[in-house]
């Protein structure tokens, strides 16, 4: 530490943005003035960070692995049941996988998508390929994405519109049985709950069996 | 100090909720106020742009303000350096709306900030948050 007051004395080597100066200088003002404190700041960021996007929809697809009742009326009224855990803001339809039936979602006019539960959609969602080839050859697609199905299972592509979002409710996968619902809802991906991809089962078995 | 005349709108200081979880009100912003995100998660462009967030939001559950008094000035903002072609980032543009609340708030006025600033500037403070 030089006590120097350029750069040296930060955590980072790269020259410092004019507006980090008066960021750390509000902050200094307002804890001073008692109107917050540092710790809160960080909590607000880690919880923003971590609890948006892709985890909101897990959380609703963990609810419905351990609660019957609630998977029929997320399936029912998909957008009454996601507000039930504080989500809305959608007109939602779930559609759910079963051993024999995957669900896939696309939007093939442009890119509708229930970002408020599983949040933006990625780069290939939007692409003129995903759109158009998913519909024709969603078998092919999935493939692309590392995913065969066997010609029993029967795939069925659901067309967002502005109007009515759909969401995948994937398969619970195998060896979950002795999980919490937040430990399953780690295991839910965003993939899944589009459809390009199933829920793995965790990498070390919760419980042995 | 003013009375805050959005104390009345403002919800309850005990609803649970707050704190909790992220407020959708926040989180879910459509149109250009749009929080940035990359595959869902949020995006800050450097470290003091997820401090200024922070330091937002907290405020904002604190009740010091409403959160559409913000997000009309963030709005503002976006607007007038999209009319004036400045080519700045989504975060710049949100501390010119901070800014800009915090002294109509009076909570931080524009005096007090570019004297603390000028402070860390020389090195008079280097408080480490």
């Amino acid at each position: 530490m030089s006590g120097h007051h350029d750069d040296d004395h930060h955590h980072h080597a790269e020259p410092e943005h004019p507006l980090s100066v008066r960021v750390r200088a509000l902050e200094s003002l307002l804890v001073e003035k008692g109107l917050l404190s540092s710790d809160v700041v960080d909590r607000v960021v880690s919880l923003y960070e971590k609890d948006i996007g892709p985890h909101n929809g897990a959380r609703v697809v963990a609810r419905a692995w351990v609660d019957p009742a609630y998977k029929q009326r997320l399936l029912a009224d998909g957008s009454e049941a996601i507000e039930e855990l504080g989500f809305g803001g959608v007109d939602l339809k779930v559609v759910e996988n079963t051993p024999t039936v995957h669900n896939l979602v696309a939007c093939t006019l442009c890119s509708c998508y229930p970002h408020a539960l599983i949040g933006l959609p990625p780069t290939w969602y939007k692409s003129f390929e995903y759109r158009s080839r998913v519909v024709i050859e969603p078998r092919a697609v999935l493939r692309d994405f590392g995913l065969s199905l066997p010609e029993s299972v029967d795939v069925r592509v659901w067309d967002s519109s502005a109007e009515l979002r759909y969401m995948v409710l994937p398969l619970r996968p195998p060896g979950t049985e002795g999980m919490s619902e937040a430990e399953l809802a780690k295991l839910v991906t965003r993939d899944a709950m589009i459809g390009v991809a199933v829920v793995q089962p965790p990498a070390t078995p919760a419980s042995v069996r | 100090m003013s009375a805050d005349p959005f104390a009345a709108s403002a919800p309850s200081a005990t609803e649970p909720a707050a704190g909790s979880k992220p407020d959708r009100r926040i989180a879910d912003m459509a149109g250009p106020s749009a929080l940035p995100r990359k595959n869902g998660e949020l995006v800050f462009e450097s470290a003091w742009a997820a401090r200024m967030f922070g330091m937002t939001v907290a405020l904002n559950e604190a009740q010091r303000f409403h959160w559409n008094q913000f997000r009309d000035r963030l709005i503002e903002e976006i607007a007038t350096a999209e009319r004036a072609g400045v080519d700045s980032t989504y975060y710049t543009r949100w501390f010119a709306a901070f800014e800009r609340l915090l002294a109509d708030t009076g909570l931080v006025s524009a005096a007090e900030l570019e004297a603390r600033a000028a402070e860390f500037e020389c090195g008079h403070r280097d408080d480490v948050f």
